[in-house]
């Protein structure tokens, strides 16, 4: 008989005691995963953020728009490397509940300030050369079904009209964490049917992206490019894209730290969960401890048998809730409205970090019993009777 | 030749609240190798601490306890430990086994403690139950044996790492006549046949005639054989 084995049998000794506590970390683990997962999603845009590249609003807000003049003079700022512009387009797709995010775009200089974004040559020349072309991204294109060719109609709102733009490419980000639902179409057939319908509306973006070679001069560039354009018609406000991002995210700042709160607070539940059971295993096992320390086993036997079992428990429930937390969340994600999250993927740190409070917990649950088990005399061990 | 257990003034007071409670006093006994020793007195006369005391597993307030040369006193907890696992086998009253661990498990758990190989320690516990007639029953449960049975487990454990003195606290206490007779039987074979030292506790003056010497406590005193 090895150690492990006796941990292992004394684990489950109690059974129905031992499942039920496993399934309240499994829960809880669960719980705390997707919480993470809900918090990283709603942080994804800033996570996939690119150190050198600014974003240029306007500075009042975000939805009045900017000339379409400031991309000269912004492109002559030194440390400037390359000017693109981005215009929210809104719309209606299919019916209002199928979000995702319609932007016009310099399809030439698109590609090369989002490298994340993969297409093929033969894609992004299809959509280079074509004024209503589209390129939309893998996750959207796999809802809708849509292929290269096919004909994307759409109703506006903040633009009114039909529209009608034809899929020529379908990207796909590099990284997990990058979003794979965006419809990038070209600003210009935008602009030329403002020319048309609305001139007051005409040559205007949303905001610029700007890239820079040295990240580490985004302060000075994004203060140079806000300097010249003080007291015109339409001040700039500029500042990296994590920054714009997190603009975005900062405005549920009370909500996303009360699910963090609630993720830490889950992992206490963990504790008092466990630490019961170990508290009542080890009160139950007193003489038993009495008879193991009579036979020879010493503190260190002790620690590994008490903490053994706490961590064979707690490291059980960690790994079921783990397994669970997948297609849970998965399940989660088809219930919300789609395009909610563009990302919406557990990390890996949110595994590791289940993982590592389970083991934490663990050895936090068997603190309590093995200061008893260490501190109880033998003679008083074997007399005591529950 | 110097006794194998030989304890001299020993005392030992306990604190209850701010009360000293004083449950041997300046008890002096000397036990022989392979000595057979039975323990006797009322409640409360400080039998059952003498046998802690000998075993290790209680410390004396004062005086000496000296067992095969070590003076036990001043071993610290892990030394003490170490100690009790080569020198000494434990039978209690209620048997103490590990109620998840088959019968060949619970014999084998002293046997953890030492550096004998997996396939060593199978032949050392099969060879401890066959002593107490319980080959055929290594891999029921506690749940699953008589008391009679349980207390031969509990005695091939304690003989299993093969100690030189085995410490039995009214280990007929809780069994019938005829299961105390066999483990009374089982003990005279240990202490005949393996030449065992054995240091018993017991009410039973059946039990007690068994031993070669019987001690009798009264009061925390050791009263002279032949007085009592």
């Amino acid at each position: 008989m090895s150690m492990t084995k006796l941990i292992v049998k004394n684990a489950f000794r109690h059974t129905l005691r031992v499942l039920l506590t496993i399934v309240g970390i499994s829960v809880a683990v669960v719980a705390f995963g997707m919480l993470r997962t809900v918090v990283t999603a709603w942080n994804s845009g800033v996570a996939a953020s690119s150190p050198n590249r600014l974003i240029v609003r306007q500075a009042v807000s975000f939805i009045f728009p900017l000339p379409y003049s400031y991309k000269e003079k912004i492109a002559a700022i030194p440390g400037v490397s390359a000017v693109s512009w981005l215009n929210w387009f809104g719309g209606t797709y299919i019916d209002k509940d199928q979000f995702f995010a319609r932007q016009g775009c310099d399809p030439e200089t698109l590609l090369s300030l989002y490298p994340e974004y993969t297409l093929t040559s033969k894609e992004i020349s299809a959509f280079k050369t074509d004024r209503s072309a589209c390129i939309v991204g893998i996750e959207t294109a796999k809802r809708y079904g849509l292929k290269i060719g096919d004909i994307m109609n759409m109703e506006g709102d903040i633009y009114p009209g039909s529209w009608q733009f034809t899929v020529s490419g379908i990207y796909i980000p590099r990284s997990k964490t990058d979003d794979a639902t965006q419809m990038f179409f070209h600003w210009e057939y935008l602009n030329e049917r403002m020319k048309q319908d609305d001139l007051t509306r005409a040559d205007q973006v949303g905001y610029y992206v700007v890239k820079i070679n040295d990240p580490s001069r985004s302060a000075e560039i994004s203060q140079k490019i806000d300097q010249l354009f003080k007291n015109s018609a339409a001040e700039t406000k500029t500042e990296t894209e994590g920054q714009f991002q997190q603009g975005f995210v900062s405005s549920s700042g009370a909500i996303i730290s009360a699910i963090n709160i609630m993720s830490y607070l889950i992992i206490g539940i963990i504790l008092l969960v466990l630490c019961n059971t170990m508290i009542m295993t080890s009160r139950e096992r007193t003489r038993e401890y009495a008879v193991l320390k009579s036979l020879g086993f010493t503190g260190g036997h002790l620690f590994a048998f008490i903490a053994g079992e706490a961590l064979t428990i707690s490291m059980l429930g960690a790994g079921i809730g783990i397994a669970l937390l997948i297609p849970i969340v998965q399940g989660f994600e088809s219930f919300l409205p789609r395009g909610w999250f563009p990302v919406f993927i557990i990390e890996t740190s949110t595994y590791v970090l289940a993982g590592s409070s389970a083991l934490i917990v663990g050895v936090i649950a068997a603190i309590i019993p093995l200061y008893r088990a260490l501190t109880m005399k033998i003679v008083d061990g074997l007399r005591f009777t529950g | 030749m110097s006794a194998l257990i030989s304890i001299s003034h020993l005392t030992k007071t306990y604190k209850r609240d701010k009360q000293e409670i004083t449950v041997l006093k300046d008890v002096s006994i000397d036990i022989e190798q392979g000595d057979f020793v039975a323990l006797m007195g009322p409640s409360g006369s400080g039998k059952t601490t003498l046998l802690n005391i000998i075993a290790g597993i209680d410390r004396p307030t004062q005086g000496e306890v000296i067992i095969a040369g070590t003076n036990i006193g001043v071993l610290s907890e892990t030394e003490l430990s170490k100690w009790r696992s080569r020198h000494i086998g434990f039978i209690f009253q209620f048997y103490n086994l590990i109620p998840v661990l088959t019968a060949f498990e619970n014999v084998e758990l002293p046997l953890m403690l030492t550096p004998l190989s997996k396939s060593e320690r199978r032949r050392q516990v099969e060879l401890a139950l066959s002593v107490v007639g319980l080959a055929d029953r290594m891999d029921h449960y506690p749940r699953q044996l008589s008391g009679g049975q349980e207390q031969r487990v509990a005695i091939a454990r304690a003989i299993a790492s093969d100690p030189d003195i085995f410490i039995a606290d009214e280990p007929t206490g809780d069994l019938d006549r005829v299961s105390a007779e066999e483990i009374l039987t089982l003990l005279n074979r240990l202490n005949k046949e393996f030449g065992k030292t054995i240091v018993m506790v017991t009410h039973d003056p059946s039990a007690a005639n068994r031993a070669r010497i019987i001690h009798h406590l009264d009061k925390g005193d050791l009263i002279p054989q032949g007085q009592s």
